[in-house]
């Protein structure tokens, strides 16, 4: 059974390795000190069983775990014991190891996931949706004419009151509709609403900060509910 | 006070004494870090980041087997997460205990 070990700190790793060591069949392939490298590698390898902390800076345990399409099974290890209840909420995670964990506790939560098959996350993927196959046009109204928009080159939506302002690679238009409205013409795959305010095309982002987007010369708020679907659907060096 | 102890470090090396070296100078470095990290942040007054060198420090206080400690060191994360660091002189004990402790290892 192969399993990458996710935790921030440095000793909390060496632990859970030597643990793993002790453990018949359980490979430790990769170590990660934080979320994002683990998403990466995640991106093209595969493996049986992640040993997850929670509290990791900027991007927490949670959130990773949102971010996997089909998940591994997952074993949390933390020093709290306020989100055992929260990890309820997600099939994929078998267990919940309270730091310093001991040998008979880790033992006891690895047979649970060798029992375990894995199963899919509740926060399945929505990158593929029933819109992805409708047309590349969008026609709005505006002043009772009604305007060709070619879809992908759209980059940017942004609600303004009872209004939304389409902004394309030629031209903006301010329509009077709601992000909802729009959101629900436009193929998933493309777009992505980032912020109650924003939805973004995905393929004109130009750089991703902690808690913001650039689009084009925009720079657009991403909600922290947001960010995990947003890391995941983007194609991950 | 409780004493720190390295029951929990014995028991998870076993006859393993290259890896429980390594554990060991591996905790030392990190602690120190920490600790230094936990007061520049405390002399801010940035709490929350306060908070988060506690929630890590937390990790080496049951390392050591120190649990009364360990339930303070709870209870000032949450206080600091609050807002409030009044419980921060007793947490130096804690601190400071261990920092003893691990000179001595």
């Amino acid at each position: 059974m192969k399993c990458i070990i996710i935790d921030d700190e440095a000793s909390a790793r060496l632990i859970i390795g030597q643990l793993c060591n002790k453990v018949k069949n359980l490979e430790v392939v990769e170590q990660f000190p934080n979320a994002i490298q683990a998403m990466k590698y995640l991106n093209q390898f595969e493996v049986d069983l992640i040993f997850l902390d929670i509290h990791m800076p900027d991007f927490n345990g949670f959130d990773f775990v949102q971010t996997l399409k089909n998940p591994p099974n997952i074993i949390l290890t933390t020093s709290y014991t306020k989100f055992a209840i929260d990890a309820f909420e997600y099939d994929c995670i078998v267990d919940y190891l309270v730091k310093p964990v001991t040998a008979e506790r880790f033992q006891k939560a690895v047979h649970k996931a060798i029992k375990s098959k894995p199963k899919e996350a509740l926060t399945s993927s929505s990158s593929q949706s029933s819109n992805d196959h409708e047309p590349a046009q969008l026609f709005i109204n505006i002043d009772r004419r009604l305007i060709k928009i070619d879809m992908p080159t759209i980059y940017l939506i942004e609600a303004k009151g009872d209004y939304i302002l389409i902004k394309t690679e030629n031209k903006n238009y301010t329509v009077h509709s709601t992000l909802k409205k729009i959101k629900e013409k436009l193929p998933e795959s493309l777009f992505l609403k980032v912020h109650r305010s924003y939805i973004i095309n995905l393929k004109k982002i130009v750089d991703i900060a902690d808690n913001s987007v650039l689009i084009k010369r925009d720079l657009i708020p991403v909600s922290r509910t947001k960010r995990p679907e947003l890391m995941r659907r983007l194609n991950l060096l | 006070m409780e004493k720190p102890n390295l029951n929990y470090i014995k028991q998870l090396s076993g006859s393993d004494l290259l890896f429980k070296n390594e554990l060991i100078n591996l905790i030392k470095e990190e602690f120190s870090s920490e600790k230094k990290e936990y007061y520049d942040n405390l002399k801010n007054n940035d709490l929350i980041k306060t908070a988060g060198n506690v929630h890590k420090l937390k990790h080496k206080i049951t390392i050591f087997g120190l649990v009364k400690s360990h339930e303070l060191a709870q209870q000032y994360e949450n206080e600091l997460r609050e807002g409030s660091s009044i419980t921060s002189v007793k947490f130096s004990i804690i601190l400071d205990v261990i920092s003893n402790f691990i000179e001595e290892i």
